[in-house]
């Protein structure tokens, strides 16, 4: 398989009449106040580097202001960077042409957005074609794709009704539809949930999940939700102040906090269901009947043994022989000791 | 000294009561200049001039006969058929067929037709012009400070002062009557175009973007679109003021409605203005209902049904 990994080095994003001039001065030090008092620039992005895997789900997540979504808008340039680089397969995407960006845009990403961004004016099936309608693939050929993917996200005996017609729910499916019809290889999610009440949201992000299992896109999901973060990234990249402050899966980040922030957003963390069984199992002894498989998590691992009476479970890897064993009480402890620091 | 004290006094209230103006002579010779070069211009240029607006002519006068030599019942059904294909409502139809048989049956047929031959053509050529203009205009704020200004001037100038150039120009007769129609006409399609596009919603514009859509893509598949209503508003707009100028144009020579108010204005027919100002009015109700309708029909998938 292509290795469809995006690195990002050294990215910096100073917003203002003459940003690049600052950039020593940022790297020296200089704080985001101080920058916007005395030189009146805005400081977007300070260094930040972040490998993002192929084919897997990576998470950048932080609080309003903390440079997300100007991270995620350099990775198809809809915001020039100060400084830095992005590479992907190969190719500096800082220094494309006008002309290859458009290309690199059309067939490598698409993009879900917050506020969905349809076309009102069209409906669902044609908002669904707009990347191929770009790409100039032929009407029937983009129609079919697209009804594909709408029958893929539930929509279905909709492509006639206009976006103002649907719920929140069912435009950010047209949203999704729309980018998974271009088949690009990269996909970037901005706040695509966020909008959405609780339920809905959930259950998105298991459509994204059951997708993502065939898809294997690389997907960049934008995020202020540690529980969306946590339950979708395979990795998670966390920013605070135009700064990476931590970066991970999520449970080694979950279980080591790099400062008290991070602690203290992790707090309300229900750990069950980030930390595996891989974590706190002890040498396998094959003392129970009932198995558990390697990478599941926690909270799953507890039911199962809850369920059927046991205190002990074996784990095994995915050729089913033994790893490993854990306990009731290990999990338990596990799930309800918070982290130390 | 205290005669140069008076003296002086005396000197400032006169600076005070008397304007500084330009002395006479300067002022004729100001004024005189300034017609002289542009009679040369005239002559040098109005030929040329001229002959460039010979095709505009050419439709103007085309469109005119065709709508005169088509049989008044025909001429009727057409008209009905348009109605109702903007604004699909059978009540406006019945309405335009009935004012339609009254202005024919009191004896303005044929100058009604020569009105609406006006109007279509220079509602055409606002749109053919003004439409580009805006979208000109919105693509750089440049642009839109140099051309605002300019239909600021156009729509506040009285519009007797721009015939006097289009007289000197042209001369008397139908495309002078015209291009005054338009000149007053054009400001509002191309200023609600400029809107329409910078209103549209930036993060629509955005998602252009990461698709990789080409300037000449957003432009066409999104921009245009979602400035439509905009757009038709400001058509519609223009329809109405070019209906206004019917009489202006009138002045210098237009045959139609406009000029048999004039007539009527000359001498003191009471009865002749009223009919064929309400004949006007007429007009420009069906125009404005129809124009109005079909702009709401665009706006058809901005309907909530959802709540």
């Amino acid at each position: 398989m292509a290795d469809n990994s995006i690195e990002v080095k050294n990215l910096y994003k100073i917003f203002g009449a003459h940003g690049e001039k600052y950039i020593e001065a940022v790297e020296n030090g200089m704080s985001k106040d101080d920058l916007n008092a005395k030189h009146g620039h805005v400081l977007g992005l300070k260094n930040i580097n972040i490998h993002m895997p192929s084919a897997k789900i990576q998470v950048i997540m932080g609080l309003s202001g903390s440079g997300k979504s100007t991270m995620i808008r350099h990775i198809n340039r809809l915001i020039d960077p100060t400084a830095g680089e992005v590479i992907f397969q190969g190719e500096d995407v800082c220094k494309m042409s006008k002309a290859d960006l458009q290309e690199f845009r059309r067939h490598k990403t698409a993009m879900v957005f917050q506020k969905f961004a349809l076309l009102p004016h069209r409906t669902v099936v044609d908002n669904t074609v707009f990347g191929l309608e770009l790409q100039g693939v032929d009407k029937k050929e983009r129609h079919d794709r697209a009804m594909h993917w709408l029958k893929r996200v539930g929509l279905e005996g909709f492509e006639n009704n206009y976006p103002n017609q649907l719920s929140g729910g069912m435009q950010q499916r047209v949203g999704l539809a729309r980018a998974l019809t271009n088949d690009a290889d990269i996909l970037l999610m901005d706040e695509a949930f966020s909008a959405l009440d609780p339920l809905i949201r959930m259950d998105m992000q298991t459509i994204l999940l059951e997708l993502q299992k065939d898809l294997q896109k690389t997907i960049v999901f934008i995020t202020h939700d540690l529980d969306e973060a946590l339950r979708l990234g395979d990795q998670i990249a966390i920013l605070r102040d135009g700064a990476v402050i931590q970066q991970g899966t999520g449970q080694e980040i979950v279980l080591n906090p790099a400062d008290s922030y991070i602690a203290d957003f992790i707090k309300e963390v229900n750990r069950g269901r980030v930390i595996r069984v891989d974590t706190i199992m002890t040498g396998a002894n094959g003392g129970s009947s009932i198995t558990i498989p390697s990478g599941s998590r926690l909270e799953h691992a507890a039911k199962l043994m809850v369920e059927s009476g046991e205190a002990e479970a074996n784990i095994v890897d995915d050729k089913n022989s033994a790893i490993g064993a854990i306990t009731l009480k290990s999990a338990i402890d596990a799930m309800v000791t918070p982290a130390a620091h | 000294m205290s005669t140069d004290n008076t003296e002086a006094g005396l000197n400032l209230t006169e600076l005070l009561t008397e304007f500084p103006e330009m002395s006479r002579g300067d002022l004729r010779d100001f004024k005189k200049g300034i017609d002289e070069t542009f009679r040369d211009f005239t002559r040098e240029w109005g030929e040329s001039i001229e002959g460039f607006f010979v095709p505009l002519l050419k439709i103007l006068v085309w469109f005119e006969k065709l709508v005169v030599a088509t049989p008044w019942p025909l001429m009727i059904v057409i008209l009905a058929a348009l109605v109702y294909a903007g604004a699909r409502s059978w009540g406006l139809v019945a309405g335009t067929v009935a004012s339609l048989l009254v202005i024919g049956y009191l004896g303005m047929w044929e100058d009604m037709m020569f009105t609406l031959a006006l109007i279509s053509v220079a509602t055409a050529l606002c749109i053919i012009i003004g439409i580009p203009l805006g979208i000109l205009m919105s693509k750089s704020d440049r642009t839109q400070a140099v051309i605002t200004p300019v239909l600021d001037f156009m729509q506040t100038i009285p519009s007797f002062v721009y015939l006097i150039p289009i007289l000197m120009l042209l001369g008397i007769g139908k495309v002078p009557g015209l291009i005054a129609v338009c000149i007053y006409a054009i400001p509002p399609v191309v200023r609600l175009t400029n809107l329409g596009i910078r209103l549209v919603d930036k993060d629509v514009l955005e998602a252009a973007d990461a698709f990789g859509a080409s300037p000449r893509q957003k432009l066409f598949t999104v921009q245009l679109p979602l400035a439509l209503p905009n757009i038709f508003a400001g058509v519609n707009q223009t329809i109405m003021m070019a209906l206004a100028m019917v009489v202006v144009a009138a002045l210098i020579g237009v045959q139609g409605l406009g000029s048999e108010v004039l007539k009527a204005v000359n001498n003191q027919y009471l009865a002749l203005g009223l009919m064929n100002g309400s004949a006007i009015v007429a007009i420009a109700i069906v125009f404005d209902r129809v124009s109005q309708k079909f702009g709401k029909r665009l706006q058809k998938h901005s309907e909530v049904i959802h709540g």
